[in-house]
């Protein structure tokens, strides 16, 4: 992430090469997207011994780098940039693989053969043979009267969070706008750096469309004793701005309060990045839709990660049954599966779709998928601060939400990667080691 | 310069020179070392960074937080005794360390 030192000049090298390319042969892979699902496509790719060119193209400046931290340790700054880094340099070149940094695809021209060129909005052209989309999401706008103010920020990307952590200073109070995954974090992270923080959730809970009820119910009061204000169903007029007009103060509430705040962070969801596959003609409904081997409906193209709609990847899932993860989990799994289909392999997604999220001292770790349950039990010690729920379908365990409950987690996780169950009567015992009764089939 | 030497589940060794302050998760996922995953880049979430350490390396780590212990019970490999999560271990500037990778962290 060492945008002043590697941004421009070592973007236009790279680029001038691609273009050098293209008079002889239209060759190799293109990745668009130097995204964890990106990375990981180069690399997976490189370990099944696949020999042709390979391009890793990203828009931002920085060379790919991991996201997740950028809400955590990297904003209260006990992680320095350089150490989010994916791999050294010297792991590129000796792998062969092309990086090329901030250039923006805005065209893909192509052959009936499925090659092409891909156009940069700077100019510069890229040819390949083959194309990966590894594009991702961006985050959702906040669509208020005074959203555009300086002092209201996203947190998606590294120059988001160096933006963030460029502010802070002057910050006393924050709103954090969306009560998910990024924005609990996020306010966890702004509280531990001595910040009051007021978070604002338009829905009846907490990260409601990640986890289950008794979940959003314990992080609701664990987060309101460790400081959060936390205001759900809350309704919003517009963002205040400060005396001069330009930087924000505040939010208005719908009964004309105003919460005081000089930073209001946005964390309300991604939209995946479909421009591209729609201008290729490729089928797109909430993301990319691809097949269960990571190739989208042009036979060819594979769209990996956040951005695919993927079929429900749970062993024993419905047939029909699709979803789109936002994870690095997904993206890596996702990744070794489209790697394996250029190679002309066809590979199911292997392992258990699997979250994480660390909120102050509060480590959440959830398992499986809980799309269609029906019934859930709940675990919880409050002495040792553990807490879990456990959601099953049709009697059979299919997913675990777990706070600081590792073992829960692990157990559910092997569980399910082997196909078996944990019965949820025995399950109801907090005291039960759930590894210890598990069950075949 | 702190060393990592990386000994896979086929008895290849890498030797890795690494920076003082990194930790051995890092310094092997950077220079793409296999036989670390370290899905959650060190965030004590995943255990896909599991390593076995040589005995006599033992005593320069860090004592084990609960959580690092019970993340052990979960690997795909089972835990021995000189199990440990490599993301939790930290090279100082005179590190020499001797680990051995699993067959399998997913
Ligand atoms: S990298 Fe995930 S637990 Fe070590």
């Amino acid at each position: 992430m060492d945008a002043t030192k590697t941004g421009t000049t070592a973007a236009h090298s790279v680029s001038a090469d691609a273009t050098a390319v293209e008079g002889a042969v239209r060759t190799g892979l293109l990745i668009i997207g130097a995204s964890q699902s990106g990375v990981q496509l180069a690399v997976s790719l490189r370990a099944l011994g696949f020999d042709e060119h390979i391009t890793l193209l990203g828009e931002e400046d920085h060379r790919p780098y991991q996201r997740p931290a950028l809400s955590k340790e990297f904003l209260q700054g006990t992680v320095e940039s350089e150490s989010l880094i994916f791999r050294s340099n010297e792991y590129w070149q000796e792998h062969n693989v092309a990086l090329v940094k901030g250039q923006r695809i805005e065209r893909i021209e192509r052959e009936s053969d499925g090659s092409g060129v891909a156009h940069a909005a700077s100019g510069a052209r890229f040819p390949f043979k083959r194309l990966a989309l590894t594009v991702g999401a961006r985050a959702r706008k906040l669509d208020l009267p005074g959203a555009e103010l300086d002092g209201v920020v996203y947190l998606r990307n590294a120059d988001d969070a160096l933006a963030l952590k460029a502010q802070l200073d002057g910050v006393r109070e924050a709103v954090v706008i969306g009560g998910g995954f990024i924005g609990l974090e996020a306010a966890s992270s702004l509280h531990k750096m001595g910040k009051a923080v007021t978070v604002l959730e338009y829905g009846p809970r907490l990260i409601g469309r990640a986890v289950g009820e008794e979940t959003s119910e314990y992080f609701l009061n664990a987060h309101r004793e460790r400081g959060l204000d936390i205001r759900l169903d809350a309704r919003m007029n517009r963002l205040v701005p400060a005396g001069d007009g330009s930087r924000v103060a505040g939010v208005e509430l719908a009964d004309g309060s105003v919460v005081p705040a000089q930073l209001v962070l946005v964390g309300i969801g991604v939209v995946p990045n479909t421009e591209l596959a729609e201008q290729l003609g490729l089928d797109v409904d909430n993301g990319i839709v691809v097949d269960r081997h990571a190739v989208a409906s042009d036979g060819t193209t594979v769209a990996v990660g956040d951005v695919a709609n993927i079929p429900n990847p749970l062993p024993g899932a419905p047939e029909g049954e699709r979803i789109r993860l936002e994870s690095v989990n997904n993206a890596i799994e996702h990744a070794k599966v489209a790697a394996y289909s250029l190679m002309g392999r066809s590979e199911d997604y292997a392992g258990i779709p699997w979250f994480w999220s660390n909120q102050a001292d509060l480590k959440l770790q959830i398992a499986g998928l809980t799309l269609g349950y029906d019934s859930t039990v709940v675990r919880r010690d409050d002495e040792r601060g553990k807490f879990s729920v456990l959601y099953y379908r049709d009697g059979r365990i299919i997913a675990a939400d777990c706070v600081n409950a590792p073992l829960d987690f692990m157990a559910v996780k092997n569980a399910l990667a082997k196909g078996q169950n944990i019965p949820a009567d025995a399950a109801a015992d907090p005291a039960v080691v759930l590894k210890t009764i598990v069950t075949d089939g | 310069m702190p060393t990592v030497h990386f000994t896979d589940a086929e008895g290849t060794v890498r030797d890795i020179e690494g920076n003082a302050g990194d930790s051995v998760m890092e310094t092997a996922v950077r220079n793409g070392v296999p036989g670390i995953v370290a899905e959650c880049g060190g965030s004590l979430s995943c255990a896909t960074c599991h390593v076995f350490v040589r005995e006599d390396c033992l005593d320069q780590l860090p004592e084990m937080e609960e959580m690092e212990d019970e993340m052990l019970y979960g690997t795909v490999v089972d835990r021995e005794d000189n199990s440990r999560l490599s993301c939790q271990l930290r090279l100082a500037e005179d590190t020499d360390l001797y680990v051995t990778t699993p067959e399998a962290q997913v």
